[in-house]
């Protein structure tokens, strides 16, 4: 019995620290709406601070004073980023923040390498809190006690800063409506400096926290970022009992899950994420959201199929990436495949994204399907390159229906949550079925055939799938069905009010995307010649987000320039540099910042600027889509 | 050391650079090894393995190259990812034209880029991938491996694990293809030795997310006489913590797989549990001289105490040039004839290269570790050579795919 | 008029939030072709009733029938394959879409095409659309982007859209909010004169009561959540129950209260 108590503490103490994040990253959220990537490089920033800080100062005043001072000083750094990077951007499309975020992630992950140095550092315990303290024969750390004692004390401080004051209030309020603040005269921008603020407080009090237990180390961002968002979604958005909630279950269900499956601590929380996602899809404390906000940024430029001209162009730019060949250098046709199939992952999810207006988080599942599927249909079953490439796909349709059929139920932030949450269960089957899959160990020697194993070949074979994949994508935007889709995102409330059954079209497209990702995935399969769980992963995920929004998420095949300039950087960062997460990040925060619509939204703002400009200007109402919806 | 990381990254880059520009010139007078590793992934392991090869690239420059060439290592990080690793084998290869392969950490990116060596005919000498298969299950012609593998780690810890009297043993390893081996391997052998013994429970924490509190507690729930460890790094760190708070630790004996490598043991400080069974590296208490020539050579280049990838790291490219020195050619066939059964010497000893596996016999250190001056140690360590601890011709027969 | 066949029947319908009565036993009959003006203070109902006739809210008890056939309960999408157009409070078009885009898309919906992936929307029921913008006066904006429209324009595009599927009957939920004296006048106007010409009912509510008297047939007043008052606009405007009720705020709707005017 006892020792059921003390693993129950021990829950509460893991669910500490993890409410610590959540609520700052669910604060920022709420008010803001900024899905904040950049939490976990914050929660990594304290801890990296505390450590030098306890390091340097000795004593209960050194230790207590170093945290509590690490996390204000890196609260410090998240009001600087939020002035100078964010408050530009918070007119930028949906999700632009994030992609902002990310960047910087990217960029932080590298500095306190360059700063800290590679080595894992091992904090100081804390004074007073070293030892054990005896239950019934069961050893429970003290410093386990003022965690527990902790969580609690700072939901209640939170409680008493949202209730009894006046800027808990307005932060209330803005949660609520953010337009509505603003016309109470409340000064809106460091309403949301403070905000961010508080919220990268907790996040670096929660990391210097972690000095006593834990080995400071340049990976805990990404440890704890992903934890992070899924108990924030499972508690509600913005609700930061909700977050205390999520954290103590998802905490008490490892503690105890353990027990009986010692290997689930890797998908519980995306189970439980799922689980709650289907069954309650506001997360356990949160409200309904109000319908999807429409960012002012959105284009008022409707889509327009490509003119002759530019039809003739498209295709003289295919033709000249056909010659490539004549250059006759295998390594660049290698490259040259890899970013073909990128694009076509990245103009599957874009027509997710873009079209549909459903963000996906866990795009990468598809692709892994198919070339998993690829891999098994090739390795187990034997079966030819051709008709792996053909089949292979269809496992990404499958997952893409059976998920996606839930996946459309929820909008938003959710449905980006859910997505990610069956990337998640994906990639651990992936990771974890060892007998059929190999574990991390992959499937390996899925070589093409040897009609395609010559670099020039592949390179015209992925060049060929790609532009056809991009053309009937294209197709599919100025379909019926496609403006039907459009519709869905545009406004919910008037294509339901004009017989559009939403779910069935939304659907429908997340299988279509799930489909071409797949065709991605299976020919990624056939150019690497191996399958891991990396397929599937969170960060292929990302940066396929990342190409849709470099693009430009409000343009029709933005994600194609997006997918070219991401990955060509990507690859050629990584081949020239260990800093390429440095570089990387800096472009994209850059890209953001200067180019908030993406490069093909730029371009084509530019364009569509000479033209309007040509012609006799029209009044231009565009705050009218604000109230659109 | 900041400054040296710099340093040596634009280094690289200007070398890199610079060396595709001079390729045409320099051809003749150069032979290029391509190396990979997860630099930037993994920076606490693969900057000493990174000093160590630098190491040896300036010895053999400075010995004259290999057969009148100098030797250049075109270096590139596969950021832990194993198609970033094939694009840069791929680049190694098509671009860079090196005569082979060397590198690697993760054991799925060994095993990406030895399938890739093997669909290119390109000779691949993995360095650092623990993993058994990449020598047996999947084994090919093209690759070679100079670490002990996993299993051989395993067979040296079983060695002394089956001297304990306990019998009730429980095991924490990290959810994956790694940690899931080692303890099936470590399994089955002391199984073979040590009938009697009981696995009174395991714990699988998701590699660099253990959950410590909880596993530790329940570990001691189960109330085990000895624990199997195979977890790493930061995960190891938070195990130790929480071990030793809890009390896992007092009265059971501990068995660790790598635990006394400097990159694993240095962090935990003061903090080292005492009288764990562990292999690893001793580099403080090794007296023997061509260790003392290493160490001397590598403490007067960086002023830094070698870790075990530096060890790697050197003997990487030492019997890399090894080997191109022998073949006297850059033909991947001639390469693997004359790596089969090729011995060299190392600074753990003379080291050959299997002809049946392809595995060198490079050994480990096994000791217990001890608290010295407020750090980690390892003492009664010894040496254990590979070759004795690898199983029969026979079985390796079956296990490896022919040719 | 008992000629006329009845159109909409409404019968007893309540509806409460937490122990509020939004709507009570609320009846009333609507015939073909005829104007029906649902009036009353600002948490009357109004919106209610609307969202329930139109399927995005169920009842708790009472019955809807179009033609006899009932139609409570049923989804907002299933209610319009029946023959119900509908225009909201706050207008909800497709802002990245032409004018005559937006159109379109609900005459793909009416013809059944919306999982047609292939073919090409733009040359797709072009002149249908078309002929509904002349209708309704845009017609010369239909190569327009909608997000650009002025407010009273993308009222008459509502319009437009409700029509698509040649409805029986038509829902305008405040059509004229946020537009000029005459726009309202304009879209009134229109709007009868389509009723009329296509004996479509047409069941409004309005806070405007110059525009309310001058073209309901008929009106209902509904005060929290209960129907006060029905008749011609003569008889309702002489009903002391009802200028009781409005004398607080002024016969004419304040025009603070406006949430969706104020673009």
């Amino acid at each position: 019995m006892a020792f059921y108590v003390v693993q129950f503490l021990t829950g509460l103490a893991s669910a500490a620290s993890l409410f610590l994040v959540a609520s700052g990253l669910s604060i920022i959220f709420g008010v803001t709406r900024i899905v904040n990537f950049a939490h976990g490089a914050f929660y990594m920033l304290g801890a990296y601070v505390a450590f030098t800080l306890t390091e340097r100062f000795s004593g209960a005043l050194g230790f207590w004073g170093g945290i509590v001072v690490a996390a204000l000083a890196v609260a410090v750094i998240g009001v600087l980023v939020e002035m100078v990077l964010l408050r530009r951007i918070y007119h930028s499309p949906e999700l632009f923040q994030l992609l902002a975020t990310f960047g910087l992630t990217l960029m932080v992950e590298d500095l306190v390498v360059l700063i800290w140095g590679p080595d894992d550092l091992v904090g100081r315990r804390a004074p007073g809190f070293k030892g054990a303290i005896d239950f019934f024969g069961q050893n429970i750390p003290s410093y386990d006690l003022f965690l527990i004692a902790l969580g609690p004390v700072v939901l209640g401080i939170l409680w008493l800063l949202f209730q009894r004051t006046r800027w808990g209030i307005l932060v209330r309020a803005a949660t609520q409506d953010r337009d509505m603040v603003a016309a109470l005269g409340v000064n809106q921008k460091w309403l949301f400096t403070s905000v961010f603020a508080l919220g990268v407080f907790l996040a670096a009090l929660g990391g210097a926290l972690q000095i006593p237990r834990d080995a400071v180390n340049h990976a805990m961002d990404l440890r704890i970022i992903v934890e992070v968002f899924v108990v924030v979604v499972i508690g509600g958005l913005g609700s930061i009992i909700g977050a205390f909630v999520a954290a103590v279950l998802v905490s008490e269900l490892n503690a105890f899950g353990i027990l009986i499956f010692p290997k689930i601590s890797i998908i519980l929380v995306f189970l439980v994420m799922a689980v709650v996602l289907i069954v309650r899809p506001w997360g356990l404390f949160g409200k309904p959201e109000a319908p999807a906000r429409r960012t002012p940024g959105l284009t008022v430029n409707p889509w327009r199929p490509l003119t002759t001209n530019e039809r003739f162009a498209a295709i003289a730019a295919l033709l000249v990436a056909a010659a490539l060949p004549v250059l006759n250098n295998p390594y660049l046709l290698t490259v040259g495949s890899e970013i073909a199939i990128f694009v076509i992952f990245a103009a599957s999810l874009h027509f997710l994204m873009s079209v549909g207006g459903l963000a996906s988080f866990g795009h990468a599942a598809y692709f892994g399907l198919g070339s998993y599927g690829v891999a098994l249909l090739a390795t187990k079953a034997g079966l030819p390159m051709i008709v792996c490439l053909l089949l292979g796909p269809i496992v990404g349709l499958l997952g893409a229906a059976v998920f996606g059929f839930f996946a459309v139920q929820l909008s938003g932030v959710y449905f980006a949550m859910l997505t990610l949450a069956f990337a998640q269960i994906v990639w651990s089957i992936a990771f974890q079925w060892v007998s059929v899959t190999g574990g991390d160990n992959g499937i390996l020697s899925v070589w093409p055939s040897s009609w395609v194993a010559s670099p020039a070949n592949f390179y015209w074979l992925s060049l060929g799938v790609a532009a056809f994949a991009v053309v009937i994508l294209r197709i599919m935007v100025f379909s019926p069905f496609g403006f039907a889709l459009r519709a869905t995102r545009d406004s919910p409330l008037r294509s339901e009010a004009i017989g559009i059954n939403s779910k069935r079209i939304q659907w429908t497209a997340f299988v279509i995307a799930g489909t071409v990702a797949g065709v991605a995935g299976a020919l990624f399969a056939y150019l690497k010649g191996s399958v891991f769980p990396d397929n599937m992963g969170i960060s292929l995920s990302v940066d396929a987000l990342v190409m849709v929004l470099l693009g430009g998420v409000e343009t029709v095949s933005g994600a194609v320039i997006g997918a070219i300039v991401y990955k060509a950087l990507n690859i050629w960062l990584v081949s020239q540099t260990d800093l390429s997460k440095l570089v990387l990040g800096g472009f994209v925060v850059l890209i953001v910042v200067a180019f908030p619509k993406g490069i093909v939204g730029t371009l084509e703002a530019l364009m569509h600027r000479r033209r309007k400009s040509s012609s006799s200007a029209s009044p231009l109402l565009s705050s009218r889509i604000e109230t659109a919806e | 050391m900041r400054g040296y990381f710099v340093g040596a990254s634009l280094a690289i880059a200007v070398a890199t650079m610079a060396g595709s520009a001079m390729t045409t010139q320099a051809m003749a007078q150069e032979i290029k090894i391509g190396e990979i590793n997860s630099y930037s992934l993994l920076p606490a392991f693969t900057e000493p393995y990174r000093k160590g090869w630098q190491l040896a690239v300036e010895e053999i420059n400075a010995a004259g190259g290999i057969g009148g060439k100098k030797l250049v290592v075109v270096s590139k990080d596969d950021g832990g990812k194993p198609a970033d690793a094939q694009t840069a084998a791929n680049e190694l290869v098509s671009s860079e034209k090196v005569a082979m392969l060397t590198g690697t950490f993760l054991s799925n990116i060994g095993l990406a880029v030895s399938d890739f060596a093997n669909q290119k005919k390109v000779f691949f000498l993995a360095a650092e991938p623990l993993t058994d298969a990449i020598t047996w299950s999947k084994g090919n012609r093209y690759t070679f491996r100079l670490r002990p593998s996993n299993y051989m780690q395993a067979a040296m810890l079983v060695e002394e694990a089956a001297k304990l009297p306990a019998k009730r043993w429980a095991t924490i390893a990290p959810n994956y293809e790694y940690g899931q081996s080692a303890v099936a391997v470590f399994k089955k052998l002391m199984s073979e030795k040590r009938p009697d013994i009981q696995w009174v429970d395991e714990q699988w924490p998701p590699q660099g997310k253990i959950d410590a509190g909880p596993v530790v507690q329940a570990v001691a729930a189960a109330n085990p006489e000895a624990i199997l460890n195979v977890t790493f790094g930061a995960d190891l760190v938070k195990l130790v913590r929480e071990g030793n708070t809890r009390g896992l630790f007092k009265d059971r004996k501990v068995v660790s797989f790598l635990t006394g490598e400097p990159e694993y043991l240095d962090p935990l400080k003061d903090e080292t549990p005492e009288g764990w069974i562990v292999t690893g590296y001793p580099w403080y208490s090794i007296k023997t001289p061509e260790h003392d020539a290493f160490l001397k050579a590598y403490q007067a280049k960086y002023n830094d105490y070698p870790r075990l990838g530096s060890i790697v790291g050197y003997q990487t490219i030492k019997a890399a040039a090894a080997i191109l020195a022998k073949a006297n050619s850059t033909d991947p066939e001639k390469l693997i004839a004359a790596a089969e059964g090729i011995s060299m010497p190392s600074p753990f000893g003379e080291i050959t290269f299997r002809k049946i596996d392809h595995q060198s016999t490079l050994g480990a250190f096994t000791g217990k570790t001890a608290l010295k001056d407020g750090k980690g140690i390892m003492v009664d360590s010894a040496y254990r050579k590979g070759s004795d601890y690898l199983p029969s011709d026979a079985e390796i027969e079956k296990l490896r795919p022919k040719d | 008029m008992s000629m006329v066949p009845t159109l909409l029947s409404v019968e007893n319908l309540t509806k409460s939030y937490g122990g509020v009565h939004a709507m009570r036993g609320v009846t009333f009959d609507l015939r073909a072709g005829e104007i029906l003006a649902l009036i009353g203070p600002n948490g009357a109902g109004k919106s209610t009733c609307f969202n329930v006739l139109n399927g995005q809210i169920i009842p708790d008890s009472g019955r809807v029938r179009l033609l006899g056939e009932e139609i409570t309960g049923k989804k907002p999408r299933v209610i319009w394959r029946m023959g119900v157009g509908r225009t909201f409070q706050i207008t909800a078009t497709f802002p990245t879409m032409t004018v005559r885009e937006n159109v379109q898309v609900a005459l793909v919906s009416h013809g059944g095409e919306l999982f047609n992936l292939w073919s090409s929307t733009a040359s797709h029921a072009r002149d249908e659309a078309g002929r509904l913008l002349d209708l309704v006066g845009m017609g010369a904006y239909a190569e327009r982007p909608c997000g650009e429209l002025a407010y009273g324009d993308l009222k008459r595009l509502e319009l437009a859209i409700a029509l698509a599927n040649q409805p029986k009957l038509l829902l305008m939920d405040e059509p004229t909010a946020g537009m000029a004296p005459r726009e309202r006048v304009e879209l009134m106007r229109l709007t009868a004169r389509i009723a009329r010409e296509q004996s479509i009912g047409v069941l409004f509510t309005e806070h405007d009561m110059d525009v309310v008297f001058e073209h309901a047939d008929r009106i209902l007043v509904l005060n929290r959540g209960s129907l006060i008052a029905e008749g011609s606009p003569e008889e309702v405007r002489g009903n002391t129950q009802v200028q009781a009720i409005y004398l607080g705020e002024g016969l004419v709707y304040d025009a603070r209260h406006r949430e969706g005017a104020s673009a």
